[in-house]
């Protein structure tokens, strides 16, 4: 019998939502897990690095990474992936598009290092000691990967040959992705396997969002009671549809609440960002400033809404630091 | 250094030593009135900083959020952006559209660590070739006051950074 393709999934700076979605694939993909040998899948089976290491280059058709790249580790695995794997294929917003790990980048390393071991309240540190690459106690001595300033997508970091959204990717959007991956002809290296239309399009209220939309201020979710058929953003609530890819048949607004973005742009658009704080402030009626400021006072945090699942792949990346973290690093 | 015009939002900067950073601006003027406001200043041998690199466009209700930042993400220290006063605009409401998103943006540059002097709008008639040349010096200054702009370090140095935890 010929040799069944070989496939791997792997995980970086994530949640680990992108390997349930595989998991609960169940059925529908137990065809493909038929049809091909998983040879390294971390999360649910045992192979090592050294296994991986072991194969010849090229050996695995296609590897899933999901997670964005922040440590030395993630960014060596990244590496040895790529060239062990005919097809590298970003799974999910962090991979694609940095997500929510790459809010970060409105941060430095310090700070986090700061607010995760020494600040935070659950945490007895009384010697403020910070992780540090190498460690010697005793004459052992133990090494943990490096924790980079900015969080990278995968993209940033090797050569993706597809990109597959969402947060996680929907079982539809994964099985489309598949069928496209298995269907002979492949797309154009790059491509997001998604339709390249606005959410918009394909979403069950938009029948209900007028030509000419005008807003007076925005509303968070907790603030109103939300009708369940009008489109969310003609009732202030601030909905990333028209900055945001289809594909997911959106199910937040489905479950009565507003797309957050994870779908990332469509292919015309270079900073999903920049796009939708376009739309979101053509929409407001006033034409005087201080009564600008104040309706756009009611989005408190116009960075982290509209890069929710985005930062690191935006025009900025991340968010300008101090000159003295651009000197040459020093080692600790 | 140029004197503070009564049309402008904008302080007067702190007096700058002569320094050898010449800031670079990436300007955005509406075809009907700031740009045609440079053109008077040329035409009249008007002298102003050359730091500003003009890009035209038919409205500042044209100027794409998506531009500025691309323009800081390309090296520009400074982005303005020029268009017709209140109630002037030949589109209607384009310019009301450019204030809304420059007032939205200019908070979320903020949170990017982007200085708040960095981005201006001004509201400059193709007659005015005198307020042109100020509020062209005038950026100028403010931007020299804050240095260049050294967004992330590039891809290489990136790659090269040895990591330090
Ligand atoms: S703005 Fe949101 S709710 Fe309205 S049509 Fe678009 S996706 Fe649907
Ligand atoms: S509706 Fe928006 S946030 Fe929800 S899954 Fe779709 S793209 Fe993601
Ligand atoms: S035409 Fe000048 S701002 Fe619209």
């Amino acid at each position: 019998m010929a040799e069944k393709p070989k496939v791997a999934f792997y995980w970086c700076a994530s949640c680990g939502g992108c390997d349930e979605t595989v998991v609960d694939l169940a059925e529908a993909v137990l065809d493909v897990v038929a049809a091909v040998d998983i040879v390294f899948w971390p999360v649910a089976m045992d192979f090592k690095r050294k296994d991986v290491e072991a194969m010849p280059d090229d050996a695995i058709l296609a590897t899933f990474v999901n997670g964005a790249i922040r440590t030395t580790e993630q960014e060596e695995m990244a590496h040895l992936l790529r060239r062990k794997s005919k097809l590298l294929l970003a799974f999910g917003s962090c991979s694609h598009l940095g997500g929510i790990p790459g809010l970060a980048n409105l941060f430095d390393r310090e700070s986090i290092l700061q607010a995760v071991y020494c600040e935070s309240p659950s945490t007895v540190n009384e010697e403020g000691v910070l992780p540090s690459v190498r460690h010697n106690d005793n004459g052992h001595s133990v090494e943990l990967p490096g924790f980079y300033e900015t969080v990278r997508t995968l993209g940033q970091v090797v050569d993706v040959d597809f990109y597959i959204p969402g947060c996680p990717p929907t079982a539809r959007i994964l099985r489309t992705a598949l069928q496209t991956l298995l269907g002979g002809e492949l797309p154009p290296k790059g491509t997001v396997l998604a339709p390249d239309y606005a959410l918009c399009e394909e979403c069950p209220r938009k029948d209900s969002k007028p030509v000419n939309l005008s807003i007076s201020q925005f509303k968070r979710p907790q603030e109103v009671l939300i009708d369940e058929e009008k489109c969310l953003l003609t009732q202030g609530l601030l909905c990333m549809g028209p900055a945001t890819r289809g594909g997911c048949e959106a199910p937040c607004v489905q479950g009565n609440m507003p797309c957050t973005g994870c779908c990332g742009p469509t292919s015309r658009v270079r900073d999903q960002g920049g796009k939708i704080l376009s739309s979101l402030a053509s929409l407001l009626e006033s034409k005087e400033e201080g009564e600008i400021d104040q309706a756009l006072a009611t989005i408190p945090d116009p960075a982290g809404s509209f890069y929710r699942y985005g930062l690191p792949s935006s025009l900025l990346r991340r968010r300008k630091l101090p000159d003295s973290n651009l000197e040459p690093p020093k080692v600790r | 250094m140029p004197d503070a015009m009564p049309n402008s939002s904008h302080a007067v900067p702190p007096r700058v030593e002569p320094q050898t950073f010449e800031p670079r601006i990436v300007a955005f003027f509406c075809n009907w009135c700031t740009y045609l406001a440079a053109d008077l200043a040329g035409t009249s041998r008007m002298k102003y900083s050359p730091n500003v690199r003009v890009v035209r466009v038919m409205c500042s209700g044209r100027v794409d959020p998506q531009f500025v930042l691309d323009a800081f993400a390309h090296g520009a220290d400074g982005v303005l952006i020029g268009g017709c006063h209140p109630g002037d605009c030949h589109y209607q409401e384009g310019n009301y559209k450019a204030l809304r998103r420059y007032r939205l943006l200019k908070r979320m540059l903020r949170q990017m660590g982007i200085e708040e002097d960095r981005i201006r709008l001004e509201w400059i008639s193709a007659s005015e070739a005198e307020r042109f040349r100020w509020v062209m010096n005038d950026m100028v200054e403010h931007v020299r006051v804050l240095g260049p702009l050294r967004l992330q370090p590039d891809e290489e140095v990136f790659a090269e950074e040895e990591v330090a935890v």
